[in-house]
């Protein structure tokens, strides 16, 4: 009887265009297929457009020869290469770039932010001034200034300043002896993978040691001399299998060692620079928002302010740190093609300047650029929410 | 940044451009728009530089201005568009400028594979170098080891790299993507040497501090004939750009300049009489007026005056005529007959 009243109780048949679970869906696939038809349309017309005016088009020219030389390149490189090799070496320049910038950036970020909650009235005061002039000028000009100041303030290379007659510095660049390995080198960089390793290990079992008896290990002793004593007792043991090639004057420049350009310096520091600046405001932030009261319980309990700031305040401050950290050290990628201002050769310098000028291809060469960006962007994305997840708060 | 933005609008506008801007139909645009875009350089005394109220002037400007005279009767309806070296072609396939005149080395990729059309050779060059005199170098052969400053995206940079390729020579360069910072960076020291095309060479050597302190090599190591281009596929805005300079240059043959064009529209002799529109409907044939090339020689002068007043010996560029006289005084320039 029940299945009876329930049935004569129902609603006379909706039309599925008017059930909200249907109609959802069917707004989602009329978008998707608004979307996709879009860009269809796009890539047919750009592809048709393209035909009729006669302008070539395809990926096909990545293998043809360059024809032209790159200042700066990570990997071996001459003008017979092939276009594809030159989008490698701008895209190394650019990875360069943005890898040290943000290894220095994050490092500057945290003193300054640390500095401006700083007890001492000078150092909170210059702190605060470096980033409130800095936030506000814009970042292609700081990029122009450095530059020229770097330009202006170097002499020619027959008048280099010689420190130790090791590094030379003119306005050519910042010029290094070079080591040059030999034969049986491998062993060291092996060494340093093992040390690497054998601290990642040992730091484990360090924790779980002071998690069951409370006693502590010098940790960061014992690192230090695996990641950095073992290569160098390798090195010895094996004879020093390499030598240093020292820069030397040669006609009109230096030859031999390595060179930082000028232009990549002023790039780096501008941006390391710049982005500090803001990460230092994200770490002051970051701690600020940890309550007062975790300090003082950490008092409490008899830490000492090291330890204090390191395993409370820290761990509890980068929950908040990290997403805007994420998007800074995105910032600082994707205003490394500023380079192009001071003829750094980056991606966009010689990928979507060059070669798309030598080629014509203008539309696969944008694209390319682009998708390499956002390729960069979403990696470095993954990696930290990745590592936002790991330091987020665990609820137990 | 904005350079990029430029060039990815530009590869929009051929995204988004609709089918048919095809067959005539840049003249047509131009005639209803009133104006002719013309992507010009940025800043190279003698061919293209705004003055300080912002007026054109310079050898490839006129060659714009030549085009409008023979389309409006009026030299002055030109819209200038200074385009760097990295964008220039972008802008012209996009359809944002009518024409390039502009410093622009005719080789076969450009011409086939990027869908252009050049119209003529305005001016033969070749590529040079200059660098300090007080470097003490007499020859691009002694440049083993220098550092190069050079443009971006132009034939120059590959010319460069041919030239230390085959000489076995090694050697920096510095790219930069305009002009000004180019120089910028050779004054300051960056570079040994900077390279352009020698008429660039000699332009831009007007705009260092003592132009005196620098030489430029007598090496010339490449062909770089420049001239005016257009999209490939509409010829008839094709045909006009090409026989504007040709009337230039047949005026100069024939003797008609700006101050005289008037007495020889009386002229007996019947290259003259076609050439100014008294005899033939040669205009008509480019769907113009018939006096187009009478409005040329009138308005912006033959292609001797062009040059003698903008980069001539008598400029601060100081470009004698060498390669670039006509045919019949030992050069090059040689226009087809109007008939």
């Amino acid at each position: 009887m029940a299945v009876d009243v329930r049935d004569t109780a129902r609603a006379p048949e909706t039309p599925f265009w008017l059930d909200a679970r249907y109609r959802a869906i069917m707004f989602q696939v009329i978008l998707l297929v608004l979307v996709v038809g879009f860009a269809g349309y796009i890539f047919y017309n750009t592809y048709q457009n393209l035909q009729r005016r006669g302008i070539a088009s395809g990926f096909d020219f990545l293998g043809s020869t360059a024809g032209f030389d790159i200042i700066m390149h990570l990997v071996p490189y001459a003008a017979s290469e092939s276009f594809g090799r030159a989008l490698l070496v701008g895209l190394l320049n650019t990875l360069a770039v943005a890898a040290i910038g943000i290894v220095l950036a994050t490092i500057l970020g945290f003193v300054v932010g640390v500095a401006r909650l700083s007890r001492n009235w000078l150092i909170s005061r210059i702190a605060s001034i470096y980033i409130e002039v800095i936030r506000n000028i814009p970042l292609l000009l700081q990029i122009i200034f450095w530059y020229q100041v770097l330009g202006k303030s170097t002499p020619g290379p027959r008048q280099s300043i010689d420190i130790g007659g090791l590094f030379f510095i003119n306005n050519r660049g910042l010029y290094m002896p070079a080591p040059v390995t030999e034969p049986g080198f491998w062993l060291t960089p092996v060494a340093f993978a093992a040390g690497v390793v054998a601290t990642i290990v040992m730091h484990r079992w360090a924790r779980a040691r002071q998690m069951a008896t409370g006693q502590q290990f010098p940790v960061l002793w014992t690192a230090l001399g695996l990641i950095f004593g073992l290569p160098i007792l390798v090195l010895l043991v094996t004879g020093m299998p390499f030598h240093w090639d020292y820069p030397k004057l040669q006609g009109f420049n230096f030859s031999g060692g390595m060179v930082l350009i000028p232009e990549f310096i002023s790039l780096t520091f501008a941006l390391v620079i710049y982005t500090g600046a803001f990460i230092g405001e994200n770490v002051r932030a970051g701690i600020m928002a940890v309550n007062h009261g975790q300090t003082e319980a950490s008092y409490a309990l008899g830490l000492r302010p090291g330890p204090t700031l390191r395993l409370v305040v820290i761990p509890q401050a980068m929950r908040v740190i990290i997403p805007p950290l994420t998007s800074q050290y995105l910032n600082l990628t994707k205003n490394s093609s500023l380079a192009t201002a001071i003829g750094y050769p980056d991606l966009v310098a010689v990928f979507a300047g060059t070669v798309l000028n030598q080629t014509g291809q203008a539309v696969e060469c944008i694209a390319i650029t682009m998708g390499v960006y956002l390729f960069l962007s979403l990696t470095t994305s993954v990696f930290m929410n990745w590592f936002n997840r790991r330091v987020a708060l665990k609820e137990r | 940044m904005k350079k990029l933005s430029v060039i990815a609008a530009g590869a929009a506008l051929i995204a988004f451009a609709a089918g048919d801007a095809q067959a005539q139909a840049t003249l047509d645009a131009i005639k209803k728009r009133g104006q002719v875009i013309c992507g010009v350089s940025q800043s190279l005394p003698g061919f293209a530089n705004p003055d300080a109220q912002g007026n054109w002037a310079g050898f490839d400007v006129d060659m714009c201005r030549a085009i409008s005279a023979a389309i409006f009767g009026d030299a002055k309806r030109v819209k200038f568009v200074p385009t760097t070296a990295k964008e220039r072609f972008t802008a012209l396939q996009s359809g944002e400028v009518d024409l390039l005149a502009r410093n622009t080395t005719w080789t076969m990729s450009r011409d086939v594979q990027l869908g252009f059309d050049f119209a003529g050779i305005n001016f033969y060059d070749g590529q040079g170098f200059m660098a300090k005199k007080s470097l003490g170098v007499k020859s691009a052969l002694e440049l083993k080891g220098a550092t190069v400053c050079t443009q971006t995206g132009t034939t120059t940079e590959q010319n460069l790299a041919d030239f230390f390729r085959s000489n076995k020579m090694e050697y920096k360069v510095v790219a930069m993507e305009k002009n000004d910072e180019v120089l910028a960076a050779y004054d300051s020291g960056r570079c040994d040497v900077f390279t352009t095309d020698r008429s660039g060479l000699a332009a831009d050597r007007t705009k260092l501090k003592v132009p005196n302190d620098h030489v430029i090599l007598p090496e010339v190591i490449s062909k770089e004939p420049l001239g005016p281009l257009s999209r490939h596929g509409d010829n008839n805005w094709n045909d006009i750009i090409r026989w504007s300079f040709f009337a230039m240059l047949n005026a100069e043959e024939l003797g008609v300049d700006s101050k005289n064009v008037d007495e020889m529209k009386k002229s007996a002799n019947p290259e003259i009489k076609r050439l100014l529109g008294v005899e033939g409907d040669f205009g008509k044939m480019l769907n113009l007026d018939n006096a187009w090339a009478y409005n040329i020689i009138k308005l912006v002068g033959n292609y001797g005056e062009t040059y003698e007043k903008n980069v001539g010996p008598n400029t601060p560029i100081g470009l004698s005529r060498g390669v670039n006289a006509l045919w019949s005084k030992g050069g090059l320039q040689y226009a087809p007959p109007i008939r």
